[in-house]
């Protein structure tokens, strides 16, 4: 299969489209926010599993109404008859509150229920829970780059920055725009879009740097051109395996694994988009040739 | 590339099947394991109770900076120092003093300083001088005497909060140091922790206190649970340290339960000696600053053992007991994080997790053979035994798989196969310029490496950060992720290359289809 598609000519497209995303994400963020989880703001979170068909949302709501608990979420969680209650927190001690909304959902709910999960974050760790998480998104960061740095010229650093930055951004974009929850597991997920995103635009890297060497006369675009057309089947097959196994977490892996899983598809997805269409553009940018890389080879030696 | 000296096969199929011998340790007989180490299932996954708790030693510190008024007065008064304006607050010791020097000098003293210790683990004093303006000063503790403190009461605590949940009988608990402030508790397999957090919410500090009948100096004015006003005096009779042991019971004639205690030999004098003095008036019995009962004292009580009655339940006497005899933690503890999961939504957490491994799983297979033929199987057979290595590698850790762990591992079966298929993409380009098959895969093969180094230790990195920084449900997912990436490396370019390179070998030219 000899694949011939001109890239490079929709470079100034594709960067449009990307950079209008980008601030549409960056706007959401600021404006609507992000809808933090109790791992991030602390807070209650119960799962029960009522066996009769009398229970519903608006019955749940009611019997905790009398406890004064402030803003109460109640979704339908997975199956019927599971629900998700989310107290958010109060101030002052906790100790007490669980046992006492469960003793008041088990009085006021003509049912069986059982509690499948009970959460509580109090204030203090969940702030640092969400700190260490943006400690350990900014460190893997640097740690990447500082790696590509070594391997590679300056000008894949930043390319592989700017596309980072643009995948982490709007995948937390997305999350703000459907308002789906983030918590420490989405944490884990875009870490990894960020190291998936990082592999497969290093893999591009890698042949753009052979070819330089290989073909000297070839300018930029014809060189990015060339690279992603050769690498493009691996790029298309390791996202389709990859996309594969997330897509039946997605489906299979049950309530709690699918906003992580759904958050990594995203990020495959839009990882595999700026290898090509972001990282890629940015070493055309910067005017990246044999010549820029053989001035670097003449300064080290003397 | 593909030639393979005798001792690298050795090397390379030894370190697989030991690796993968631990991984069958998980399904041995649980009574009479060969080698005792397996994957440990996370809370998330077999149900349990996690708890954080935090010490807060506020309330500690204001009553080692009170004990302190008395030897610091004493100083004073010894060394002729005239001071005035002496205010007790909430940490710190403040007054106005003449001879600021000299003071300085007697606070610091290494010799025989009762006052203020020196500690020499840290070298630093207890105490730490303020000079304010004027003559005023302020005695407080130092960074280390604060930390002295915390650390102190955080061991003590570990080991009060160790022996009330051994005495509930839960089985394997983890109970762990956590940072400067707390402890993290693990309660596999709970149901429900009301109970154990009731326990360890109480810092159970037990006092028998007289009753007084006037409002005279140094009287508590507490309530009975009855609604009765009494003024309790603020001098301690005994304390639970003075106890033994403590046992629940039924009161012979009204069958109520009650708590019976007994007293060490110390406890036993004391408490003989007030009850001597004292026939006809009444005894309060308070735990955390609340009275349990206040009986009247019938005649004296020398055999070093007693009852406590109030309105209590069996439950309640039974725990009063445990709390009792597991002693007063020194500060009280916070519930700082709880996570609890029932025992069926961790089944039905494996249950999903299996199952979609197993479908991913198969989707993965399926499409390696039907892209790659016979270099697709080879693929195959090393995400299997990737598959087999890394829970070999965990048994070997004795690491904890978590849910997130579970995605880790699949995320890891979609990624893993990029190895051979980067090997492989390059194999067929090598195939379109190059003659001899044999080199096309041999030049494929040295080509592919860099790449696959590079962008497999870009997602290593991702997974240490994680490791080290994250908590909870990253590091679970960031173990799996990071192991799998190494047995990733180790079968595609040692496993999956050997296998490649017996068939290339055997092939006749022209024959290879990729």
């Amino acid at each position: 299969m000899q694949r011939n598609i001109d890239f490079s000519s929709k470079f100034k497209i594709a960067n449009i489209l990307s950079l209008s995303i980008f601030i549409v994400s960056v706007l959401f963020i600021l404006f609507k926010g992000l809808n933090y989880g109790i791992d991030f703001k602390g807070g209650t979170l119960i799962e029960l599993r009522a066996d009769s068909k009398n229970v519903n949302i608006s019955e749940i709501r009611s019997s905790l109404n009398s406890m004064n608990l402030g803003d109460v979420n109640i979704k339908e969680f997975g199956k019927k008859g599971d629900y998700l209650i989310k107290v958010e927190q109060k101030t002052g001690n906790n100790n007490e509150l669980i046992s006492q909304i469960k003793k008041t959902l088990i009085n006021n709910l003509n049912a069986e229920i059982s509690f499948r999960r009970v959460e509580n974050v109090g204030p203090k760790v969940s702030s640092e829970l969400l700190q260490s998480g943006i400690i350990a998104i900014s460190l893997s960061l640097a740690a990447m780059l500082f790696y590509i740095w070594i391997r590679f010229e300056w000008q894949f650093s930043v390319g592989s920055i700017v596309a980072l930055f643009h995948d982490v951004i709007i995948t937390i974009g997305i999350f703000s725009i459907l308002s789906l929850e983030i918590n420490l597991s989405i944490i884990a997920a875009v870490l990894t879009i960020v190291g998936y995103s990082m592999n497969d635009t290093v893999v591009i890297y890698d042949r753009i740097r052979e070819n330089l060497n290989k073909y000297t006369k070839l300018n930029i675009s014809e060189l990015s051109n060339l690279s992603i057309n050769e690498t493009l089947s691996r790029t298309i097959i390791t996202s389709l395996t990859t996309l594969l196994a997330l897509l039946s977490i997605f489906i299979m892996g049950g309530e709690i694994l699918r906003g992580f899983s759904f958050a990594m598809i995203l990020g495959v997805l839009i990882g595999t988009y700026s290898s090509i269409f972001v990282a890629t553009p940015v070493l055309k940018f910067f005017k990246v040739s044999y010549k820029t890389l053989e001035k670097k080879e003449e300064k080290i030696v003397p | 590339m593909l030639n393979f000296s005798k001792i690298n096969i050795f090397l390379i199929y030894i370190i697989f099947i030991l690796v993968s011998f631990f991984s069958l340790l998980n399904f041995q007989n649980e009574q009479e394991p060969l080698i005792d180490k397996k994957v440990n299932l996370g809370l998330d996954l077999q149900g349990g109770s996690y708890l954080l708790l935090e010490i807060n030693s506020d309330p500690l510190v204001k009553e080692k900076i009170q004990s302190k008024v008395i030897p610091l007065k004493k100083l004073l008064k010894d060394n002729n120092l005239n001071y005035s304006n002496f205010k007790i607050s909430e940490k710190s010791l403040n007054l106005s003093i003449d001879n600021i020097e000299k003071f300085k000098l007697l606070l610091f003293s290494t010799k025989d300083n009762f006052l203020n210790p020196y500690i020499d683990k840290y070298n630093s004093f207890e105490l730490d001088l303020k000079i304010l303006e004027n003559n005023d000063v302020q005695v407080l503790f130092s960074k280390y005497g604060l930390l002295t403190i915390n650390n102190s009461a955080l061991k003590q605590s570990i080991e009060i909060v160790r022996r009330r949940i051994d005495d509930v009988g839960t089985k394997e608990p983890t109970i762990l140091q956590r940072g400067e402030k707390r402890i993290l508790v693990e309660l596999p397999g709970l149901k429900d922790p009301e109970r154990i957090k009731n326990l360890l919410g109480k810092t159970a500090q037990l006092n028998f206190r007289l009753v007084k009948d006037n409002d005279e100096f140094g009287i508590d004015k507490l309530i009975t649970e009855n609604g009765e006003n009494l003024n309790i005096s603020k001098r301690i009779v005994m304390s639970g340290e003075n106890l033994i042991d403590a046992q629940p019971n039924f009161n012979n004639q009204s069958n109520q339960p009650t708590v019976s205690f007994t007293l060490d030999r110390l406890g036993a004098q004391k408490f003989g000696r007030t009850t001597t003095d004292n026939v006809g008036k009444r005894l309060a019995i308070i735990l955390d600053g609340k009275i349990i009962s206040a009986p009247s004292i019938n005649e004296p009580i020398i055999s070093g053992s007693g009852i406590i009655s109030g309105n209590f339940t069996f439950q309640e006497a039974t725990d009063l007991a445990l709390l009792l005899r597991s002693g007063a933690l020194p500060t009280p503890l916070d519930i700082v994080e709880e996570r609890t999961v029932g025992p069926d939504l961790g089944e039905d957490s494996i249950k999903s997790g299996v199952t979609s491994l197993i479908i991913g799983f198969i989707l993965v297979i399926f499409f390696m053979l039907f892209k790659y033929k016979i270099f697709g199987l080879v693929a195959n057979v090393a995400l299997i035994s990737n598959l087999v290595m890394l829970v070999g590698v965990l048994t070997i850790l004795e690491a904890t798989l978590t849910l997130p762990g579970i995605a880790g591992i699949i995320l890891t079966v979609g990624m893993a196969v990029d190895a051979n298929v980067l090997i492989f993409e390059r194999i067929k380009e090598e195939l379109k310029t190059e003659k001899s098959i044999v080199h096309a895969f041999d030049i494929g093969y040295s080509k592919a490496k860099i790449t696959v180094l590079d962008a497999n230790i870009t997602t290593l990195i991702a997974a240490i950060i994680l490791f080290a920084f994250g908590s909870g449900p990253v590091k679970g997912f960031a173990i799996t992720l990071g192991i799998g990436i190494i047995t990733t490396l180790f079968t595609a370019y040692f496993l999956a290359r050997h296998l490649t390179s017996i068939i290339v070998l055997n092939k006749k030219e022209g024959q290879v289809n990729l």
